[in-house]
């Protein structure tokens, strides 16, 4: 039997209802970005007019010239990317050790480890005495309030962990016997095996950090030096925003930035710069991300 | 606790040490074992303290609700108050409004953020073209790589009164003539969020649905097929039980989850014409507490948080056990 002979009119008015369904999510989710997009690739004085929709009326890279000019916003840049780099190299390092001890069942310390990790995942000491420990430990005002707190993830201890159990244990034993230690082990052995468990983990770690902009708004929020992109573009868009802002800190340099353009075209230029890195690596990793999501829900 | 068990617990597999050191017993077999073991304790132990440092002394911390904190005193010389903080907390009407604010917020993306994606996820199953059906897919997950910040900025851009998308569809569906204040007026605040939220994971959320859609036996179908159900009966009759398990646990956790929302939406989509229906238990912590300073105040909001979450978690975990038979302690 073949499937158009088989699909009755009921079955293909789903199909049809079902496509459309789709095809309006889709609409959904990128009109926003491609309206962005055209807005800040306009001439601001045009775009004040009105009636942007996905294609931009008076072509100009204008709005970029000015945010890129804009201190601030290359110190954010730095830092972000410095923050990006940091934070997963160091997460990634340490989630795969703890992981590598964890998923042997020789290990002593094991259970006592585990336990204590998954802890972590069902309470938080909360707001502020995390705040007070920050300020104790004097990582406030530092660099190192970024990467530090978070770095070892109980999550993503436990996604790395379920990919090195299902990797064969022959492959340590024989090396074991060739006399490698068990850092060697874990170094030449474990994690290059590892590798689509580290790719998702990265990813995780990575798009974390780059988005984060709580903890410089906490911690850092009146630094200059340890700005980032995300608490820049979070200043730009909550400086006109109506209704004034609750405790908000603006300054000179943006206020002249913002009137150089438009505040809106300044707003769309930045969102864009700040968006379009993350947009331009996660379809290649897609295939590492779903694996990896499915692992740790089996566990989690 | 049966997670922490299933999390912890691994298919016994003999390491390469354990056949040889059975044979001894006792400590002096424990620092044996510890010294053939050292590669494994270098690399676990500076982790364990890591955490100590930075996920259980925060805990310590709660003696601070307990106390008139005093930011330049040590511990020894704080003052002890009992439970004033939270009495003033009880007092504060100010509280009931954002104890509101949180449970209608917390309530309304518990549901739509969990019934939505699992919808998502069984409708985009049934599409029939592979790749429409991965692309659909991709562009789904877009949003939740994209921070809040930048989502905040979208979502105030196509509801703004002056040429934002929304307010020019509705215009020209003439469903209004004049454009809706909607980040101004207190009665559609709950609702943006949950809309901004849900827009966000929608694609995020439905891959473990689909994961496990895909791990239903296709065997099901052919024979449902035989006997003449339609695409819709067999959605009901076996995709859905097919992810029973799956729906049941995240339920658990979203429920355990409830309260603990997090105030990054409230906190970049609100503004002071929202602020009643705005301020969340974390923020009231951030503007009453940390702000002014009043870290014991905050803190007993903080405990209070959790206390609750902590009660909701077991409750929803007794609840499913008993209805569905699935848990997650």
């Amino acid at each position: 039997m073949n499937k158009a002979f088989n699909a009755t009119r009921g079955e293909r008015a789903f199909d049809v209802v079902n496509i459309l369904i789709m095809l309006l999510l889709v609409v959904v989710t990128l009109y926003p970005f491609l309206n962005v997009l055209a807005i800040s690739l306009n001439n601001s004085q045009d775009t004040v007019r009105g009636g942007i929709g996905l294609w931009p009326r008076q072509f100009t890279l204008e709005n970029y010239k000015v945010i890129f000019a804009y201190e601030g916003l290359l110190q954010g840049f730095k830092v972000s990317i410095l923050r990006t780099v940091v934070g997963t190299v160091l997460g990634l390092l340490s989630a795969s050790m703890l992981a590598f001890t964890l998923s042997r069942a020789d290990f002593q310390a094991r259970r006592f480890v585990s336990v204590f990790l998954a802890l972590t995942m069902y309470f938080s000491g909360g707001l502020i005495p995390v705040y007070i420990l920050m300020r104790d430990l004097h990582l406030i005002g530092t660099f190192w309030v970024y990467v530090l707190p978070g770095m070892v993830g109980a999550f993503n201890v436990f996604v790395i962990r379920s990919f090195i159990d299902g990797l064969p244990f022959a492959l340590q034993e024989s090396a074991k016997l060739d006399g490698a230690n068990d850092f060697t082990i874990y170094w030449r052995i474990i994690l290059p095996l590892a590798k689509p468990a580290l790719a998702t983990i990265a990813l995780f770690l990575a798009v974390g950090q780059w988005n984060a902009f709580l903890d410089t708004y906490l911690y850092n929020g009146s630094s200059e030096t340890w700005t980032t992109l995300q608490y820049e573009l979070m200043k730009v868009l909550q400086s006109t925003q109506q209704g004034g802002a609750n405790m908000r800190t603006s300054n000179e340099d943006m206020t002249k930035l913002m009137n150089q353009v438009s505040p809106e075209s300044i707003k769309m230029a930045i969102t864009i710069v700040v968006t379009v890195p993350i947009l331009a690596v996660y379809p290649f990793l897609q295939r590492y991300f779903v694996g990896g999501m499915t692992l740790g829900a089996v566990k989690a | 606790m049966e997670l922490v068990k299933a999390l912890t617990e691994k298919h016994p597999a003999a390491g390469p040490d354990g056949a040889a050191l059975a044979a001894s017993s006792g400590p002096a077999r424990f620092w044996k074992v510890m010294k053939s073991q050292k590669y494994l304790y270098f690399m676990s132990m500076p982790f364990v303290i890591w955490v100590f440092v930075f996920s259980y002394m925060p805990l310590w911390g709660w003696t601070m609700a307990f106390q008139d904190f005093k930011a330049g005193k040590t511990f020894g010389e704080q003052k002890w108050v009992g439970f004033k903080h939270f009495q003033e907390l009880f007092t504060d009407e100010r509280f009931y409004l954002v104890l509101r604010n949180t449970l209608a917020m917390s309530l309304m993306g518990l549901i739509v953020g969990f019934v939505v994606p699992i919808l998502f996820a069984v409708l985009l199953n049934e599409v029939k073209g592979r790749l429409f059906k991965r692309t659909v897919q991709t562009i789904s997950y877009l949003p939740h790589f994209v921070s809040w910040v930048v989502v905040a900025g979208i979502v105030t851009k196509m509801l703004s009164t002056d040429s934002g998308a929304v307010n020019n569809l509705l215009m020209w569906l003439h469903i209004t003539d004049e454009p809706i204040q909607f980040m101004a007026k207190g009665n559609w605040f709950w609702s943006i969020v949950t809309a901004s939220d849900l827009w966000k994971e929608l694609g995020w959320s439905a891959i473990i649905y689909l994961a496990a859609i895909a791990g239903i036996d296709p065997e099901l179908y052919e024979a449902s097929r035989v006997d003449g159900a339609n695409r819709l009966r067999q959605m009901w009759h076996i995709t859905l039980p097919g992810i029973r398990t799956t729906i049941s646990v995240l339920l658990i956790m979203s429920i355990g989850h409830l309260i603990s929302i997090g105030f990054e939406k409230q906190f970049l989509l609100g503004n002071n014409l929202v602020k009643d229906y705005s301020e969340v238990l974390d923020l009231y912590a951030l503007n009453y507490g940390l702000s002014l300073a009043r870290f014991s105040f905050g803190t007993a909001i903080g405990i209070f948080n959790s206390v609750v979450s902590i009660f909701l978690l077991f409750l929803a975990n007794g609840v499913l056990k008993k209805v569905t038979k699935e848990s997650i302690m």
